[in-house]
């Protein structure tokens, strides 16, 4: 029986379906990795697994029971960190595993608490606010949140894409180091491709938006530990990037054909923040403001 | 203008100066009943100097009025807060409680204190000497807790989904998401609202205490207006104005420390 199964999803917000009959099923173990481009609906169906929005028709069965709310069997990692900005790590993370394992000593849930703490390695920055901390070591800690909470599937949405490329590297060696330890059911959301192959088992393209659905799933099997240097002259592995990159690439062509949009752009400068500032800068009138229109079509 | 050291004082004085210079000016001229600076310095000396000093229920030095007022500006405050941040966190979760109050919100929000004084006094007619106090206290929380109300309403309303999806998956209790998450959120809008809303309740007060007579400083300004030493006017003007500015800078103050968080 899968842990997750997704029979039929259908969700709109008002207009045309974001996501058009879903299906996925996720085995117990698995790191599924789904990749699409950007507002190709990715958000929207994780939140759909996390219970925060409910489909219009189908239904999400996490353990062949229905989800109908959030829940911290669950974990989830938002794209934008969602620290509570006025705790500082532990206590952030102590909100969650106080919440998760209430019948629990507090010594207990403390050592949780630390031992979560030491797994994304920000021991040093235990008692620091999260405005102290730097984007990737901020993201280290929404994944601490997620953990500590011992859910069943862990959810990712997009959770390396706010990051430059450098720390992202580094991030994503320390996902695998992380769910080599206790192989945790994953989703990860993303839009690069090299992530996916790197971390995932398994990974899922989503077609584009609106009424996006899910492609036929390719199978990762690549040998691990996966060392990001060795990989890039692994035969394999330039085949199935090539593989996924051309279904994606197949997708958008279709897409490009469909869609012609006007784009109005506002006549921006690029300011210079390094010059003195002589004068208070003046919201613009309306009559100011200048437009720029620019046809993007095929 | 050009910057030259110590100009936050000298220019500030220099200003202070202008006016004093003007006021001279028109007191000297056309404005006869108008005192002077230096006659209103003289007349006023036993209230400044002795500033706490209590020779009869009117005749009092200007802090001790001052104190007289401040405390029941404290009390009056106290209860806008009260009854304001509650209402403005309602306002802010349920839209339904904004369809139905906000209009009658906006109606009674524009409304002078002198109108509502009255009205606190006839509502607290029954408690006899008392009544003044009370129709004070009552007009000032009235007044004053609209700046509250409204952004305490504004600040639950910007609160990040983000932080709400937080609780949500952590299955937080309704006390919990309140006191973990929306609070906490909420609280630099609310003192923004705080400050507006002690500003208020110190205008509010003089008018309080010129309708009711009761002793401090707008009392004080009343009656020394019917006594006709119109240079304790001027004191009392200059008295609120700076104990105003004080108030505010304090509250700003606080709502700066927690601006940062």
């Amino acid at each position: 029986m899968p842990l997750l199964e997704i029979k039929n999803v259908s969700k709109a917000f008002g207009g045309p379906p974001v996501l058009h009959a879903v299906n996925l099923s996720i085995e117990r173990g698995e790191f599924v990795a789904i990749v699409g481009y950007s507002g190709s609906g990715k958000t929207t169906l994780i939140s759909l697994v996390a219970g925060l929005i409910a489909p219009d028709s189908g239904t999400v069965k996490l353990n062949d029971v229905v989800v109908t709310g959030p829940g911290p069997d669950r974990g989830i990692v938002f794209q934008n960190y969602s620290l509570l900005p006025w705790l500082t790590v532990t206590e952030n993370i102590a909100l969650a595993v106080d919440q998760v394992f209430p019948n629990k000593s507090p010594g207990e849930r403390a050592e949780v608490i630390a031992r979560t703490i030491a797994t994304v390695n920000l021991t040093p920055h235990a008692e620091k606010l999260p405005r102290q901390l730097s984007g990737g070591q901020r993201q280290r800690v929404s994944v601490a949140r997620a953990l500590a909470m011992d859910p069943q599937i862990l959810l990712l949405d997009e959770p390396l894409s706010a990051l430059d490329a450098l720390t992202r590297a580094t991030l994503q060696d320390e996902f695998e180091r992380i769910w080599e330890k206790d192989k945790k059911t994953v989703v990860l959301i993303t839009n690069d491709v090299d992530e996916a192959l790197l971390l995932a088992d398994r990974i899922i393209p989503l077609t584009p938006g609106p009424g996006a659905h899910l492609g036929d799933s390719v199978n990762v099997t690549l040998a691990r530990p996966r060392d990001r240097k060795s990989l890039n002259h692994d035969p394999e592995f330039k085949r199935l990037r090539a593989l996924v990159t051309n279904q994606l690439l197949n997708y958008g062509a279709k897409r490009r054909a469909t869609v012609t949009k006007k784009l109005i752009l506002p006549d921006l400068l690029p300011e210079d923040l390094d010059a003195p500032r002589t004068t208070r800068r003046r919201p613009l009138r309306p009559h100011e403001i200048k437009k720029e229109e620019v046809v993007a079509a095929s | 203008m050009k910057q030259f050291k110590l100009d936050w004082l000298v220019l500030p004085i220099f200003g202070v100066l202008v006016i004093l210079g003007l006021w001279a000016a028109c007191s000297a001229t056309w404005a006869k009943d108008l005192p002077s600076p230096l006659k209103t310095w003289e007349s006023s000396k036993p209230y400044i100097l002795e500033p706490f000093a209590k020779r009869g229920e009117m005749d009092q030095g200007i802090l001790r009025f001052t104190w007289y007022s401040l405390v029941l500006v404290a009390q009056g405050y106290a209860l806008a807060l009260i009854i304001g941040t509650p209402i403005g966190f309602f306002l802010g979760l349920s839209k339904g409680f904004t369809k139905t109050f906000d209009p009658i919100i906006q109606v009674l929000r524009p409304v002078s204190p002198l109108a509502w004084l009255p009205l606190g006094l006839v509502l607290f007619l029954s408690t006899g000497k008392e009544a003044g106090t009370y129709g004070a206290l009552f007009t000032i929380a009235i007044c004053s807790m609209w700046p509250t109300v409204l952004n305490t309403a504004v600040g639950v309303r910007a609160v990040p989904q983000d932080f709400l999806n937080v609780g949500r998956v952590l299955k937080l209790s309704r006390w919990k998401t309140l006191t973990k998450i929306l609070i906490p959120a909420t609280l630099p809008y609310m003192f923004t609202g705080f400050r507006l809303s002690l500003g208020i309740a110190w205008l509010v007060i003089v008018a309080a205490e010129m309708l009711t007579g009761r002793p401090g400083v707008g009392g004080f300004l009343w009656q020394e207006y019917n006594a006709l030493i119109y240079e304790h006017i001027i004191l009392s003007i200059i008295t609120i104005g700076v104990v105003g500015f004080i108030l505010d800078r304090l509250m700003s103050l606080l709502e700066q420390r927690f601006k940062s968080v």
